[in-house]
């Protein structure tokens, strides 16, 4: 799938997503600055990304543990997501995110 | 003047790998001192997830990483580590016997080699990512309380959803003038007994909750008058002079970089046969070395440790004969453990 990310310059780049990784991992794969300090585990929101358009809407509603981890994260929105608890898939052709002040 | 304290090795950074450190340079009769930021051992696996499963550990199908610090504090024991928490590794100097550690508490350490087994670096307070905040650090923002007194009198307000926000909104609501908690939900991720305390200080009218988001800083020569804050109905101003933020914690590699040692980005290179750096009795384990197929894995920084100590012992036993055994046979080495297998058997 087609993954379009907009970096913490503001500059998108069209990245492929592997089916089954998470964003994060895809990001980092093709050396978007993202921190995600936990490595994935949904245990530092360093990699809080807005999901833009309307794939908010989409994409599988955030766990309660998501959304908590979310309260260490900075300027969050209701389009705000951790990016490693996304997962790429066929269904997200297309899919944009944009990586959150302090998740660089 | 300040005690200085000597030993055979310096271990910066209490996390899994340099508890296991300890193990490995004991069997190899040296000695070992620990520094943490942290408030109590483990790393990572104390701060990030503590209650999180980990299932690659060779033999324990699954544990937590609080239950696997619990485990290596146990395994560590006999060697009786001494650990300097609470503070960070500021300064590493040579010395003519090795090495001067001076910590930012002003814990000094003497040993003949450092073990450098910090991780991603120290846990040091998020900070929001507000332009300029600098300026009002350490004179009206702050990330944790040193001295209560500080907040005497004042109009603070206390960012965060969690245990710390909590227990300093209860600790500090009797000392300062006027007191908000800003929080981004109506939902607190803390003990449920200070979320109380917390609704009940709003109920009686000592202190206000504010659903909110601070966007901006305003005010002059780091003196704070007021925050830019954003709720549901947009952009407005809370008048306050200090605030206390709480959003966790997160890692920054801080004064390593500084130690003299080759760096490659973030990361230390080193020598895959013993995990030295590039300055020898300075070794590198786990998450902050990098080698060709480095894999960030605890269970290949228990590896590293392992030939780390086996060089460690020819630079703290010069001219004693490093013997290779295995603590299933070796009863010097039981000794050391204070194990007695026979006894174990019958």
């Amino acid at each position: 799938m087609k993954l379009y990310v907009t970096d913490k310059d503001g500059k998108e780049h069209t990245l492929e997503g592997t089916n089954d990784w998470s964003v994060m991992e895809v990001m980092r794969e093709n050396g978007i600055e993202v921190l995600a300090q936990c490595g994935g585990s949904c245990a530092c929101a360093t990699c809080h990304v807005y999901v833009e358009g309307d794939w908010n809407s989409k994409l599988p509603p955030p766990s309660e543990e998501e959304i908590g981890m979310l309260d260490g994260a900075f300027e969050v929105q209701d389009n705000s997501r951790l990016s490693c608890q996304i997962k790429c898939s066929p269904a997200y052709e297309g899919l944009k995110v944009k990586v959150a002040p302090g998740s660089y | 003047m300040t005690e200085i304290h000597k030993t055979d090795a310096v271990i910066i950074g209490a996390g899994p790998i340099g508890l296991f450190a300890v193990f490995e340079l004991g069997l190899n009769d040296i000695k070992a001192h620990l520094i943490d930021i942290l408030d109590r051992p483990g790393g990572q696996c104390a701060e990030l997830y503590p209650e999180k499963p980990i299932y690659d550990i060779p033999a324990i199908p699954v544990c937590t990483g609080a239950e696997l610090t619990t485990r290596l504090m146990e395994q560590i024991k006999p060697f009786h580590p001494v650990f300097h928490l609470n503070q960070m590794a500021e300064k590493l100097e040579k010395i003519a016997e090795g090495w001067r550690i001076t910590s930012d508490r002003g814990t000094v350490i003497e040993a003949k080699i450092v073990i450098l087994a910090a991780g991603g670096g120290s846990f040091v307070p998020k900070k929001p990512p507000i332009k300029g905040i600098e300026a009002y650090e350490n004179q009206s923002v702050f990330y944790a309380v040193r001295k209560m007194d500080t907040f005497r009198g004042k109009h603070l307000a206390i960012a965060g959803g969690g245990d710390s926000a909590m227990d300093w909104v209860i600790n500090l609501q009797p000392l300062a003038a006027s007191l908000t908690l800003i929080h981004r939900r109506d939902e607190f991720r803390a003990a449920p007994d200070s979320v109380s305390k917390m609704r009940a200080l709003v109920a009686e009218g000592k202190m206000q909750l504010k659903i909110a988001q601070i966007m901006g800083l305003k005010g002059e020569g780091g003196k704070l008058q007021s925050l830019v804050v954003k709720d549901d109905k947009g952009e407005s101003e809370h008048v306050c002079d200090t605030l206390l933020a709480f959003y966790g914690l997160t890692m920054r590699l801080g004064p390593v970089a500084q130690f003299g040692v080759a760096m490659e980005g973030e990361l230390i290179p080193v020598n895959t046969a013993n995990f030295e750096t590039s300055v020898p009795g300075v070794f590198a384990v786990g998450d902050i070395n990098v080698y060709p197929g480095k894999m960030k894995l605890i269970l290949s920084g228990f590896h590293e440790a392992a030939l780390m100590a086996k060089k460690a012992f020819e630079y703290i036993h010069p001219g004693r004969k490093y013997r290779f055994q295995y603590t299933t046979s070796s009863s010097d080495l039981q000794e050391k453990l204070g194990v007695k297998p026979d006894e174990r058997a019958a």
